[in-house]
């Protein structure tokens, strides 16, 4: 597993800086790509976590997830279509979805305790993941002023998600 | 019977604010003394820190400006406030004494209410 997470971190790290060109830092279109991907594959992963979990608070957490990150793409796909924007498909959202459809595999074969434990544990490592890239690449990357907006506030929401993951690991230990 | 001895429990007390319903219709002008109004707004996944005096029986109106839902939870579980995305919530302050509240969705967001004993 662990090697599965630094599949997905090596990902935001390191494929930022290759997959956009040499040394080109991400452009608008693909910064919002991005961060729609990473927001759509944590509502992917809720909804396999309450087509699975019978714990209530594995649950509450996955019907937030899907809340929070759905109000939130809303809002880009909102602010993209207002800036005339076309997110663009690129290698870091490409890689995401990859890393999170073997995550899915992976979290399908558990199930009971040790697929809440893997889960949350995915939670946890996923959002500090996308948080870290928002943090060095994305936001400093973003040139539009709305979209910077956007996504320092969905840094601090999602640092808000990777906390709460956090309590709910220690609770449900 | 149980009904007078609650209203009669109230009027001793001194009837809080949210008190609702016939209760607090039937009791005297005098003690309907309603306290103040303070608003505390949450924008941007944070609660904006607020600098009005707040005491016993006033009431912290919750205003979300944020497109996610957020709660107000107190540290020592004396009260919890749900507040749905763009909308307001209010809560009455009953007892004084600092407390400490934070979002349990968002356990990043974080404040302080101080609030005074009501002067008599």
């Amino acid at each position: 597993m662990l090697n599965r997470l630094s599949t997905a971190a090596a990902i935001l790290t390191f494929s930022v800086s290759p997959a956009l060109a040499q040394g080109a830092k991400p452009t608008d279109p693909q910064i919002a790509h991005i961060a729609y991907t990473a927001g759509q594959l944590d509502i992917d992963a809720a909804k396999q976590a309450l087509a699975k979990s019978k714990n209530a608070d594995v649950r509450a957490f996955a019907e937030q997830m899907v809340r929070d990150h759905e109000a939130v793409n809303t809002q880009a796909l909102d602010l993209v279509n207002k800036l005339n924007v076309k997110p663009e498909d690129n290698d870091t959202s490409r890689g995401l979805t990859k890393a999170a459809a073997a995550k899915k595999a992976e979290l399908d074969k558990l199930s009971g305790a040790s697929f809440d434990k893997a889960y949350l544990d995915n939670e946890v490592a996923y959002h500090k993941t996308v948080n870290g890239a928002l943090e060095t690449t994305l936001i400093p990357s973003s040139s539009n002023a709305e979209l910077k907006a956007l996504l320092q506030t969905g840094l601090k929401l999602f640092r808000g998600h990777q906390m709460h993951a956090e309590q709910i690991v220690a609770k449900v230990k | 019977m149980l009904r007078r001895t609650f209203l009669a429990t109230l009027a001793a007390v001194g009837l809080p604010r949210q008190a609702s319903g016939a209760a607090w219709r039937a009791l005297p002008k005098s003690l309907a003394k309603a306290g103040a109004t303070v608003q505390i707004t949450i924008t941007g996944i944070a609660f904006v820190e607020h600098k009005q005096p707040l005491t016993v029986g006033d009431t912290v109106e919750w205003i979300n400006k944020d497109v996610v839902a957020h709660t107000a939870t107190a540290r020592n579980k004396d009260w919890r406030v749900l507040i749905p995305e763009n909308a307001k919530a209010t809560l009455v302050l009953k007892k004084p004494g600092t407390v400490e509240f934070y979002c349990e969705y968002h356990p990043n967001m974080t404040g302080k209410l101080v609030i005074r004993e009501k002067k008599s």
